[in-house]
């Protein structure tokens, strides 16, 4: 499954989606949105998606984490429009027989997720300023999301 | 021939529309929707260099050949996550 949502994720049913009893694992990566932003503090953020084609993008990755490992079930969410500090902006959960090809699937869908998907944040700074976050490719040696 | 162009984020801003038909020559390639782009607003040139473009929602090099009725989108650095 995946899903681009206006509405809050639920978690606990993106979990459902992917349980399976074949599965022995199911590993859960939450990105959420930072109240702060080099050395700045942010009070909220808005997400924009081109989302014929991030939907296109999704079920790419989705399928090259399939071909790529030995898991049962995957489920990507991801947020867009105004989002609250702490929330949940993106849920990938996987699950598979054995806990090592959920963990790199996992690893692997957030990074390409992070990487192509045409998705931006916005950030809403204390000062009333408002800002494109346009360094990802900077961020890409960070290991937090969101 | 024409063309349905679609701007987001940056660009969105920069360029003052998110979505327009516009007329381009024949022959144009992705990336020569900056020249009418630049034209409205010079900053576009500063980000020249960042820009990526999708054709018919998927990712293509900046001198893949556009026809009749494409929808191209000028693709600034993305941030989902």
């Amino acid at each position: 499954m995946h899903e681009i949502t206006r509405n809050r994720i639920d978690v606990e049913n993106v979990i459902r989606s992917v349980v399976s009893p074949e599965a022995g694992a199911v590993n859960v990566f939450i990105g959420t949105t930072r109240n702060h932003s080099s050395g700045r503090t942010v009070t909220s953020l808005e997400y924009e998606a081109y989302e014929p084609m991030a939907t296109r993008m999704l079920d790419m990755i989705i399928r090259e984490a399939w071909n790529q490992w030995d898991v049962k079930n995957i489920s990507v969410v991801h947020r867009i429009g105004r989002v609250g500090i702490g929330e949940a902006s993106v849920v990938i959960a996987v699950s598979s027989s054995h806990r090592d090809e959920a963990f790199r699937a996992s690893r692997f869908l957030i990074d390409r997720l992070k990487d192509g998907v045409p998705i931006w944040k916005r950030e809403f700074f204390d000062d009333g300023s408002v800002e494109w976050s346009l360094h990802s490719h900077a961020q890409k040696t960070e290991t937090e999301a969101g | 021939m024409r063309i349905k162009l679609k701007l987001f984020s940056i660009a969105k801003d920069l360029g003052g529309f998110d979505e327009q038909v516009v007329e381009v020559p024949p022959d144009s390639v992705a990336e020569d929707v900056l020249h009418s782009l630049i034209q409205k607003n010079t900053k576009f040139i500063d980000w020249k260099k960042s820009l990526r473009y999708a054709v018919n929602l998927e990712y293509v090099s900046d001198d893949f050949p556009l026809h009749d009725g494409d929808e191209v989108a000028v693709i600034p650095p993305v941030s989902g996550g």
